[in-house]
């Protein structure tokens, strides 16, 4: 058993048994969750969205526009949960902040030069601390994947080390970009270290890579969550992003944090969803548990 | 040594894919003499969700193409069915028709899709409008595909009503999804695979096989259906068909042609699921006309 308080080396992570996660993953995507069940799941998913907007055309209208949908996903359906946070670029935090206003909706910001996370060590700092002066509640940061791959673990530990300090009460989700990481024994490790370097939040993409989340990837890195919190007693977050764009699958990949973490991680505090076209699905579908008719997207705010 | 027939499994036809119903459920019609024809799959309504959702997504791509392209894929389908057609005729056969209604029946598909396939970049210029206006404006009217069509089958044939019914819609730039004849259901399967070698994109034309009364209700009140063409010859379900179309505001249209006839090969098929979208464009003067007659 390893002290609590020492950092392990990296180079002894676990490996991964790819054709066990996959048939694991295989399992869990068997389950179909049904009537009263389903629609809380999809409540709870629409609760547990960081609602996204990551492009470079994204405009202050744009993003006042996502934050009134945060707050008002859709007036038909009675008591609508709001989802968890907006995610926007750091030039656009306050612009959502003020668009939010005293709703419990969180502002997270991405930084550390997103996507690629290609800038120096001050800039990132820069971009970080600026994040979270203009209001960021949460701070969405990427792993030097380069420097990851060259074997080079101190550089990214250290690196998350210095965000982490930088964001003062903000919360920490650090991106794996698990679609650069080749391997899901890469996966595991980059989820260690991240982990142990102080992230609050583990998350999978930036949305900017193909492939996205993956159930394959996110069982690999709630497993780590798993062990970690084993270790240590300290829970930390997961935030699939990119690519979930259907309820389906979003209640398989709540089914499968039920499975491995429990009960206590199904809420917006411990687990995330980063996308921008789920939440419609999710409405339409629990318009049709309302209704009993299938739904059309015109009947729906555009995202 | 006796060999073992390998017999054919008719599956659906979803976004370009040849799926087996989520269901997993099959029903076997018979031939006229009782014995079973083939097992064929009994779709449910989440195929005819998934069917709407392939052809929602293929909308877009379709109703912008280039009429002209769209005459070409579809004379495309003629080709290929012409290439297949022994196929055809010996299902036919096999359903019930003798041989020569067989040769005559799908002579006159290929016919019927060469016919639609010069109506592709026509209707537009036919049906389109300019029209006089008592103010100085160049107004005109076109014609838009109307989105999203379901179509229920004719009963009585297995391949001339399901070519008839759907390739106006698709000349028109809408895309299909469709219930074959319950009892004659062979030919709509072998005709998606033609489709699937025929440049035809995935998603304009999903074919499903099952029964009517199961996914009549379904396809009335799926919002996201825009319209709706009732071939078969039920007159209770579609006054049913069209209550729950009502809902949500879809065009529900009856056809009883009989589509062996020239009466069948007809513009107004195309035009039954197109929206006018009419134009009002400031100008000085038009035609002689001005603001003051």
């Amino acid at each position: 058993m390893m002290n609590n308080k020492e950092i392990p080396d990296f180079r002894f992570t676990p490996t991964i048994d790819k054709v066990g996660v996959e048939e694991r993953v295989a399992r869990i995507q068997t389950k179909s969750i049904k009537g009263e069940s389903k629609v809380q799941g999809m409540k709870m998913i629409l609760n547990m969205i960081d609602l996204t907007t990551l492009e470079g055309k994204d405009t202050p209208g744009k993003v006042k526009q996502m934050c009134y949908k945060a707050q008002h996903l859709h007036s038909q359906y009675p008591d609508c949960p709001t989802v968890a946070a907006v995610c926007v670029y750091p030039s656009m935090v306050k612009i959502a902040k003020d668009a939010l206003g005293n709703s419990n909706i969180k502002v997270a910001s991405v930084s550390t030069a997103f996507p690629s996370g290609q800038a120096p060590m001050e800039v990132k700092l820069m971009d970080t601390r600026f994040a979270v002066e203009q209001g960021a509640d949460e701070v969405d940061m990427v792993i030097s994947r380069g420097k990851f791959l060259a074997g080079d673990y101190n550089f990214v530990y250290d690196e998350i080390a210095a965000i982490k300090d930088a964001c003062g009460p903000a919360r920490l989700k650090v991106i794996l970009e698990t679609g650069e990481l080749v391997t899901l024994d890469n996966v595991r490790k980059a989820s260690e270290i991240a982990m142990h370097a102080g992230a609050d939040f583990i998350k999978t993409s930036t949305g900017k890579i193909q492939p996205a989340a993956t159930m394959q990837v996110t069982y690999v890195m709630l497993m780590a969550i798993k062990d970690f919190h084993a270790r240590t007693g300290k829970m930390i977050g997961m935030k699939p992003a990119g690519g979930i764009s259907t309820s389906k699958l979003a209640l398989h990949y709540l089914w499968m944090v039920k499975e491995t973490l429990g009960d206590e991680w199904l809420s917006n505090e411990w687990f995330r969803f980063g996308a921008s076209s789920l939440a419609n699905d999710v409405l339409m579908q629990l318009m049709k548990s309302k209704e009993g008719v299938y739904q059309s997207s015109d009947y729906f705010s555009i995202d | 040594m006796a060999r073992l027939e390998i017999l054919k499994t008719y599956k659906i036809y979803i976004g370009g894919q040849f799926p087996r119903t989520e269901s997993g459920r099959f029903y076997t019609p018979l031939d006229s003499k009782g014995n079973p024809l083939a097992n064929v799959c009994l779709s449910s309504r989440k195929d005819f969700r998934n069917a709407v959702v392939a052809a929602r997504k293929a909308f877009g791509s379709w109703s912008e193409r280039a009429a002209f392209n769209r005459g070409q894929i579809i004379y495309r389908i003629a080709e290929m069915l012409e290439g297949r057609r022994a196929q055809f005729e010996e299902e036919i056969i096999k359903q019930g028709k003798s041989a020569k209604e067989a040769k005559q029946e799908v002579d006159l598909s290929i016919d019927r899709l060469v016919y639609y396939t010069g109506w592709c970049d026509k209707y537009q210029q036919v049906f389109s409008a300019v029209n006089p206006v008592a103010s100085s404006h160049f107004n005109f009217s076109v014609l838009e595909p109307t989105g999203v069509v379901a179509v229920i089958a004719p009963q009585d044939s297995s391949l001339i009503g399901l070519v008839s019914t759907i390739i106006p819609i698709i000349t028109g730039g809408n895309t299909v999804v469709v219930l074959a004849s319950e009892k004659l259901p062979l030919c709509a399967i072998t005709f998606a695979e033609v489709l699937n070698s025929s440049d035809v994109p995935a998603g304009i034309i999903n074919i499903l096989t099952g029964q009517e009364s199961e996914l009549l209700s379904h396809m009335g009140s799926h919002k996201d259906v825009n319209a709706i063409l009732y071939a078969s010859d039920h007159k209770e379900n579609y006054f049913k068909l069209k209550k729950l179309a009502s809902e949500s505001v879809k065009r529900v249209y009856r056809t009883e042609l009989n589509f062996m006839d020239e009466s069948a090969e007809n513009p107004f098929l195309i035009t039954d699921f197109q929206e006018v979208k009419t134009t009002w464009h400031p100008i000085e003067n038009i035609g002689g006309s001005s603001s003051n007659y």
